[in-house]
């Protein structure tokens, strides 16, 4: 079960790839480089999807005290951390050839900068708890704060930036997605969610058997 | 008075008997607010002018270090003496304690922000006391979001081996609306500009301490147990 999904994930990358680079057309303003997008989005979202998950987790399992909802969480966070990262580091590759920095204080960038970091100290707290018991708990109630958070660093954010000064790089919005360009992005959108719906269940299995052979 | 506020009272009652007595946490924090003035003129140089254009942000940034340090004490002397097993057998809600000890923290923070102020206002010649209400509406908002989620992270944190170091990993990220918001609040009133002017940020101060307060309030009691 978990290997087919592990394939269709593959296979769906493997569609992705053809949909972003053969299917696409070449945007006109950007040239090639626009192809990002075809990574970006996707990893946003699935990040976003991850700290989903993680404030379930983390609810439930302050709620039913069962060790399956800290491993979703944990996986979860781990999972997020690493597809923000990938936002970050693919939107700056993108912003270099496009707004010709590499990073800029607006206040999306920002958001995400103080989501991965929020993460990150989620992740550094799991390793630094050993009693399991303990562990689960403490994390799940940082998951909660940092999830309840999230509306309010955007916000902040949003505010700040826009009381400072406008944001003169990024220019007017962009124009109406085109249909191919929808497509191939909704085809990649699919195949990140299916890699982290392999990707989340295999790091829980791997949770499970380590608790059973700490036991 | 309700059997819940007197719990809180009591716990905070305990907390300042303590700090009186033995005068650790605050003497040692004014020390080091003034070994921090100390570093932002040397960091900054002797022109005052950048000097005063940098202040709120230097403030929070000093509100902000104090905090770390006097917040992480929090619950440490609970872990002595079993004191932690005594505030786990107290009767009723848990989260009275966490009332209390966030009052404490709150009353600590305050009384360290007017000694940093004061300061401030003698050293670089910062004129503060014509400012002083609009001033203290904003540091009470902006210390209210610290302490709230502060004092809920160390309790949390002292149990831990690297509690200093996870202390503030885990709190400085999520507290950057707070800190945006206050030093720009905190920048209109310096200026002189009426408080109306920083209403939206106000709003998100009280909007973001009440969430604070209400998920401290709800998840203290799962940090307390061991």
């Amino acid at each position: 079960m978990m290997r087919a999904l592990g394939w269709v994930a593959a296979l769906g990358l493997l569609g992705g790839l053809g949909a972003a680079f053969g299917y696409a057309p070449r945007e006109v303003a950007q040239g090639n480089v626009q192809r990002i997008m075809y990574l970006h989005v996707p990893a946003v979202l699935t990040a976003y999807l991850a700290f989903g998950l993680v404030l379930l987790g983390s609810v439930a399992y302050l709620f039913s005290r069962r060790a399956g909802w800290d491993r979703l969480a944990a996986a979860a966070a781990e999972l997020g951390v690493l597809f923000t990262g990938l936002t970050i580091v693919s939107g700056s590759i993108w912003g270099k050839p496009t707004w010709g920095t590499w990073w800029t204080w607006d206040a999306r960038l920002t958001s995400t900068a103080v989501l991965f970091l929020v993460y990150v100290g989620y992740l550094l707290l799991r390793a630094m708890v050993e009693e399991p018991w303990q562990r689960a708990r403490y994390a799940a109630v940082v998951g909660i704060v940092g999830a309840v958070n999230i509306p309010i660093v955007h916000f902040s954010v949003k505010w700040w930036r826009a009381l400072h000064q406008p944001s003169t790089i990024l220019g007017p919005e962009p124009s109406p997605i085109a249909g191919a360009i929808a497509l191939a992005l909704f085809v990649n959108w699919v195949a990140f969610t299916l890699l982290f719906a392999y990707f989340l269940s295999r790091r829980m299995e791997i949770a499970r058997l380590e608790e059973d052979l700490v036991r | 008075m309700t059997a819940y506020t007197r719990r809180a009272w009591i716990i905070l009652w305990k907390d300042l008997l303590t700090e009186r007595r033995s005068k650790e946490t605050l003497n040692a924090l004014f020390f080091f607010t003034v070994l921090l003035l100390f570093l932002f003129q040397f960091a900054l140089g002797p022109d005052r002018e950048r000097l005063r254009a940098a202040l709120p942000g230097l403030l929070w940034l000093g509100f902000i270090l104090a905090g770390l340090l006097g917040f992480g004490r929090t619950f440490l002397a609970e872990r002595e003496n079993d004191c932690w097993d005594g505030l786990l057998l107290t009767p009723g809600d848990k989260s009275a304690i966490y009332v209390g000890k966030l009052l404490g923290n709150f009353l600590l923070m305050i009384t360290v922000e007017v000694m940093l102020l004061a300061l401030f206002a003698i050293f670089y010649d910062v004129a503060v006391w014509q400012v002083a209400a609009p001033l203290a509406v904003v540091l009470v908002l902006g210390t209210v979001g610290l302490a709230a989620v502060g004092t809920l992270f160390a309790a949390m944190t002292a149990q831990v081996r690297a509690r200093e170091l996870l202390f503030p990993v885990l709190l400085i990220p999520v507290q950057v609306p707070v800190l945006l918001a206050t030093v720009s609040a905190t920048q209109a009133v310096l200026l002189g500009q009426p408080l109306a002017d920083s209403a939206p940020w106000l709003k998100l101060l009280a909007g973001a301490d009440v969430v604070y307060l209400v998920i401290g309030v709800l998840t203290f009691e799962f940090i307390l147990e061991t």
